[in-house]
């Protein structure tokens, strides 16, 4: 059966608030819903960088002074949910994918553009909620994770609060995930294979199949959970017979995968930016296509390495230890692939460019702290320490941040029109670049020696490695502040960026900047290759 | 996408179609039903476990009767076809045979429905008093969830294919097809169910 669908302009003229109103109205434009995603995930990521100096206000003495010790838990907790589930998540999944993935299959919308929509209007109530919540009764204290039995001891409505406001950032997720399947292998433009798309493609369809296989078990088990703190029943328990083991299996089946549906977009991103910047076609894309594969693959198979200390027998040590390692070989099939993208390219230095830089050199720390971390006699001694602290915030900030913030310089004349003035631009990398290295580099010593996660108080030896780490973060915090100078004054009075101002090769440049509704004035062009940089002009189709 | 609620829309802008693509509402339904049952996979993954390692308390009641969960079962399995009967009639335009096989369909949900809650009533222990309890609570209480919704579904669909004003026809099976899928997919997990809880 085949549907017809009408001109969606009619749709649109009759229905859709014109102007800067669509960003506020159930609007079903995927481009619409893009930024949508991206305002308010960076409204929350202002909110959650505002709880991450205060953390880092409170370890600059060791004593526990700027707030109270609950209060520090609060911080930690929401600075944790706030930056995965409303900032990293939505952002790189949801404003990226939903503005490009039409573009990149040759479609004029989402698969399902209602419930794309639907997918975003959950976020915003959901994380006021949290938001919120500490303002109840104190928000919720027992860190992103949320182990029992600490979340259960602690006080409940901060907790239940919490796990509602998870649930429906978990549906949006699933939503949205749906709705990318459903695009990228049904809603391809006719005469467009699968190995011709963009690899930001790719990467979003690992990380949907991610999405929808193990979301909902995080949501199974929050539901378990709220049982045990609302109706008293003992699933997670051990006072009333239950495991809490159990929750950590099952809450790490999801968010270890969580991981790579925070990154895996990450490595889409930086694949379409590198080439275009180097003039150079991806290196290696078979192996790329294969290397996402492998790792959603692997990505499903490997959550116990985070439960090394909690008692897992030594079969369980033995097999998470070996395929977390083995996530090393397709992660760095694509470092090297990178690599070898710039490798002899005509390198311009633009703000996306150094972003992606970044990246690749934060991430390769990052990854090979993770491959240390999964030795089990090495995470015995680091477990729990700052050691995991900055391992995570390297793959996580340096890694998918850097790549939103080149992203945002990538696409940000395709989205208004302008240009970013690239002098703010590489000011703002520095000072993120530095500030990062500052903040976090110093925490693998903090962890090595024995500073606990967590924990609002430390001993004092540790004072002038922590100052210099929240010097770091004063740093990243003032970072903020030219970049939003930059976006203000460039959507004001920006240069006029006209439609291809990278002189890119992929599909979503041969429309006019910004786009019309329905993405082409025609029929969307049929591009089979997409990188294909580095040709004369006569060779390129 | 945009006007697929009403085929009467469709036809009225027939006129300035300017693009057709395949129909794929059925793959997504498919993909939200993979999630749906990964949370029904944690679900047993977490009371297999507990059965493995978690040994319960001495004098802990978890005696369960197997007749009234059988006769849910085969209500169950009837109830997946007398819907296929209802597509059948409904694919050859009888929409009163349709309906008919419907409400017979709904009244079977309605009649497990009330199964579950006279084995609840009757059962020898509560949500809190052991862990078996609470799992075999939450389980059987989150599938009968989905009966639920089913069940309303089902009456939902039943109105709609009547045959004054209804929208269902052979022309419109998308509905119809889907709420089935959807019921199958409960029929398919209360098996798995009554397998792990009730048999093992």
């Amino acid at each position: 059966m085949t549907i017809s669908i009408d001109p969606q302009k009619t749709n649109n003229e009759s229905l859709q608030p014109k102007g800067w109103l669509r960003y506020f109205s159930f609007s079903l434009d995927h481009k619409v819903i893009g930024i949508q995603y991206l305002v308010c995930g960076f409204l929350f990521y202002l909110i959650g960088g505002t709880l991450a100096s205060a953390i880092r206000i409170e370890l600059a003495s060791p004593m526990s002074d700027f707030m109270p010790r609950d209060v520090y838990n609060q911080v930690l907790t929401l600075h944790g949910t706030i930056m995965i589930f409303l900032w990293i998540v939505p952002v790189v999944n949801g404003a990226f994918g939903n503005y490009l993935i039409p573009f990149y299959v040759g479609a004029r919308d989402m698969a399902f553009p209602r419930l794309n929509a639907v997918a975003f209007w959950l976020i915003p109530p959901s994380g006021l909620m949290l938001v919120a919540s500490y303002f109840v009764e104190g928000a919720a204290q027992a860190g992103w994770t949320a182990y029992p039995p600490l979340s259960i001891t602690t006080p409940q409505s901060g907790q239940i609060i919490w796990i509602l406001s998870v649930l429906l950032l978990g549906g949006s997720s699933i939503f949205g995930g749906i709705n990318f399947i459903a695009t990228i292998i049904k809603l391809r433009r006719p005469g467009l294979k699968l190995m011709q798309l963009p690899m930001y493609c790719w990467a979003m369809l690992g990380t949907s199949l991610l999405v929808v296989l193990s979301t909902p078990v995080l949501a199974g088990t929050l539901i378990l959970l709220s049982f045990d703190i609302i109706a008293n029943t003992g699933f997670f328990n051990p006072v009333l017979g239950g495991n809490v083991v159990v929750y950590q299996h099952l809450f790490w089946f999801y968010s270890h995968p969580a991981v790579y549906i925070m990154v895996l977009p990450a490595f889409g991103l930086v694949s379409e930016i590198l080439p275009v910047h180097a003039r150079k076609p991806l290196f290696g894309y078979t192996t790329m296509v294969f290397s996402i594969m492998g790792i959603v693959v692997l990505g499903l198979v490997v959550w116990a390495h985070h439960m090394f200390t909690s008692g897992t027998p030594p079969w369980m040590r033995l097999f998470f230890t070996i395929a977390t390692a083995f996530i090393a070989v397709p992660t760095g099939i694509k470092f090297f692939n990178w690599v070898a993208t710039l490798w002899g390219g005509k390198i311009s230095i633009n703000s996306a460019m150094l972003f992606s830089c970044g990246f690749i050199i934060n991430f390769v720390f990052g990854g090979i702290t993770g491959v240390a971390l999964a030795q089990v006699p090495f995470d015995i001694h680091v477990h729990d320490t700052y050691f995991v602290v900055a391992h995570f915030h390297y793959i996580v900030y340096g890694g998918t941040v850097f790549i939103i913030f080149s992203s945002i310089y990538h696409w940000f004349p395709k989205v208004t029109g302008k240009m970013l003035n690239e002098k703010l631009g590489i000011f703002h990398f520095i000072i993120t670049f530095i500030g990062f290295n500052l903040c976090f580099a110093p925490q693998h010593w903090l962890g090595l020696n024995g500073m606990p996660r967590r924990v609002a108080e430390y001993d004092p030896q540790f004072q002038f490695v922590n100052q210099i780490s929240s010097l770091g973060a004063l740093l990243m915090a003032i970072s903020t502040i030219p970049f939003l100078i930059n976006v203000f004054l460039s959507v004001r009075n920006g240069k006029k960026a006209g439609d291809n101002p990278w002189n890119a090769l992929t599909p979503e440049w041969l429309t006019s900047s910004p786009p019309p509704v329905e993405n082409w004035e025609g029929e969307a062009p049929l591009v089979e290759e997409p990188y294909g940089y580095g040709k004369k002009l006569s060779e390129q189709k | 996408m945009t006007t697929l609620d009403s085929s009467k829309e469709i036809q009225k802008n027939n006129s300035e179609v300017n693009e057709t693509h395949e129909d794929f509402r059925m793959f997504g339904l498919i993909t939200f039903l993979i999630a749906d049952g990964m949370t029904f996979a944690g679900f047993f993954a977490a009371y297999l476990t507990y059965k493995a390692v978690n040994p319960l308390p001495d004098g802990a009641i978890y005696e369960l009767e197997l007749p009234i969960p059988t006769l849910n079962t085969i209500l169950l399995l009837v109830s997946s076809a007398t819907f296929h009967k209802a597509g059948k009639a409904l694919l050859k335009d009888k929409n009163s045979d349709s309906q008919k096989w419907l409400f017979f369909t709904a009244f079977l949900g309605i009649i497990f429905l009330t199964c579950q809650l006279f084995e609840y009533f009757h059962l020898p222990f509560g949500l809190t008093d052991n862990l078996f309890a609470s799992t075999f609570y939450a389980l059987t209480g989150f599938h009968g969830l989905h009966v639920t919704l089913g069940t309303l579904m089902i009456l939902i669909i039943a109105w709609q294919s009547r045959i004054n004003g209804g929208r269902l026809n052979s022309q419109n099976m998308f509905p119809l097809e889907a709420v089935e899928l959807y019921w199958h997919f409960v029929d398919g997990i209360w098996v798995i169910l009554f397998i792990i809880l009730y048999l093992l």
